[in-house]
């Protein structure tokens, strides 16, 4: 019978460091050694993970293995018990990272509009006015917003609020671009059209983004990878590439290629729920 | 609804209509002695000849000057107290029960404890007064610090904002909206305890010393209109602090 650690914050061994286990070429963030418990009950356990530069990853795996809490601990919400990760080789507080909730009422703050609110990271940066209104206006243009962004975000549609949150992410030019179930609750109209803004923004930005997502078609439509969890204790069960050329536009859920990815994803997943 | 139809607008004075009728009617069926209970005509005439004739205006004015006093002092103290406390849960866990105990307290039951230390002053009203008031207030700030949304202090956090401008721009911001449920309950709380104070703690002038002095020698009518100054009074106070929050609090109940 095997025994499992008594805390969460003692493991029998060491995990890898990057010095024993080195990033992949054109690694952007290095995850290594990576433990972390709840109540006594191991999550991760000495979990490695290279996020590519400039790609779409997307989280997916069976319920409770822990796809946001892996986002979280990379995004700096959530401490690990052990582990380290590195962006570019610099530490969290070094990088500009963006997060884009799920909740998006929660996320935006009311009192400010949204103007300001898609302004507010970059005045606490201290940025000179003129830089802040056209780092807005060339958001707005990108988003091609049609709405008054001087309402407050309490006035706005589900889907005008999404596109706000993930404005305000993007606004400080961010290296990395996290987002926790961004489509969950959106309408499907909203869903095709954040799906197109952010390849958009993507292509014109570069940026290295990460989805959690609990649907399979929301997972597989973004991602250059797919990222399967297992159940917990959370391992990597596969990383299944999708290649198919950008802008994938809605009816790209047809091609064959979309259609074989999904497939396989599904393949993977099935087999880890039965285990 | 988003159109009101013309006599929809005068909905709200059918219970104060309601009120009179009835009022005309106990004393028109002889269920009460006139002595005790004038008839509401009689009675509103003479609350426009009191206003008219500036007699109630020094009590009106001690009461507004007492309650306004006692709420400010209470704003003063149980605002920063409150987010400070707030903001640190050990805190406010370490003194909950203390503020629990006296918020559940009437501060009426207090008076006498307050004459101790006070004496027969307007002090005294003051203090107690901004006291009931000021945990209300204390109470309602700590709350809407500690109840502030996790998911904006992170989105502010992920933006590497420093501590004090999460605190500044986001937790306090997010305590506004319970802060104001707390001044309009505060004002309505003060205005209660300085009334009792007239009325009990020996006192020359207010509403509250108006109205016992006008039941000790029966005048009926000076009492009871004195008791409808001091409804409206009340009345006016959560109305005019339900509009600046409605104005400054805009978010409020929508986000």
């Amino acid at each position: 019978m095997s025994t499992l650690p008594t805390s969460a914050t003692t493991w029998p061994t060491p995990g890898d460091t990057v010095v024993s286990l080195p990033p992949a070429p054109a690694t952007h963030v290095t995850v290594r050694g990576l433990s972390k418990g709840f109540g006594g009950v191991p999550l991760y356990t000495r979990f490695n993970l290279d996020l590519p530069r400039g790609r779409i990853v997307s989280i997916f795996g069976p319920n409770g293995c822990g796809k946001s809490t892996l986002m979280n601990m990379i995004a700096g919400l959530i401490e690990p018990d052990e582990g380290e990760i590195l962006f570019d080789g610099k530490s969290l507080r070094e990088t500009t990272i963006g997060y884009v909730f799920q909740n998006y009422r929660d996320a935006l703050f009311p009192w400010l509009s949204s103007w300001d609110n898609i302004a507010y990271p970059l005045r606490r940066q201290g940025m000179k006015p003129d830089a802040v209104k056209a780092r807005v206006d060339e958001l707005a243009r990108l988003f091609e917003i049609r709405f008054d962004l001087q309402r407050y975000p309490y006035d706005l549609s589900g889907g005008q609020m999404q596109t706000v949150c993930i404005m305000r992410a993007l606004a400080p030019r961010p290296e990395v671009l996290f987002m926790d179930e961004p489509f969950s609750a959106l309408d499907f109209e909203m869903t095709l059209f954040i799906r197109a803004k952010l390849q958009e923004a993507h292509l014109a930005t570069g940026v290295t983004m990460v989805i959690v997502s609990h649907d399979l078609e929301d997972a597989v439509f973004l991602a250059d990878q797919i990222l399967l969890l297992t159940r917990r204790p959370t391992r990597i069960a596969e990383i299944v590439p999708f290649d198919l050329p950008r802008p994938r536009t809605p009816e790209a859920v047809a091609d064959p290629e979309f259609v074989r990815v999904k497939s396989r994803t599904l393949e993977v997943f099935r087999r880890e729920m039965s285990t | 609804m988003l159109f009101k139809m013309p006599w929809q607008r005068l909905l709200p004075l059918i219970g104060p209509a309601l009120l009179l009728a009835l009022w005309q009617l106990m004393i028109s069926a002889n269920w009460v002695k006139p002595v005790l209970l004038p008839p509401p005509g009689e009675t509103l005439v003479h609350l426009w000849s009191t206003f008219a004739s500036g007699a109630i205006l020094p009590d009106l004015w001690s009461t507004v000057f007492r309650t306004l006093c006692s709420f400010g002092l209470a704003v003063l103290i149980g605002v920063p107290l409150g987010i400070l406390l707030g903001s640190n849960v050990n805190a406010y866990r370490s003194v909950e029960f203390a503020i629990d105990f006296f918020r559940s307290t009437p501060s009426s039951a207090l008076i006498p404890l307050f004459m101790l230390i006070f004496g027969i002053t307007d002090i005294n009203k003051i203090a107690i007064a901004s006291f009931g008031a000021m945990l209300i207030v204390l109470f309602n700030s700590a709350y809407g610090v500690m109840n502030a949304k996790k998911t904006r202090v992170m989105a502010a956090q992920i933006m590497g904002v420093s501590r004090w401008h999460v605190f500044k721009d986001v937790l306090l911001m997010e305590s506004l909206a319970q802060t104001f449920v707390g001044l309009r309950s505060a004002v309505s709380m003060a205005l209660v305890i300085v009334i009792v104070a007239e009325m009990f703690i020996g006192s020359e002038t207010g509403l509250g010393h108006r109205i016992i002095d006008a039941q000790q020698v029966f005048n009926v009518k000076d009492m009871y209109t004195s008791i409808l100054v001091t409804g409206a009074l009340g009345y006016l106070l959560n109305l005019g602090f339900l509009l600046i929050e409605k104005k400054l609090i805009h978010w409020s109940g929508k986000a």
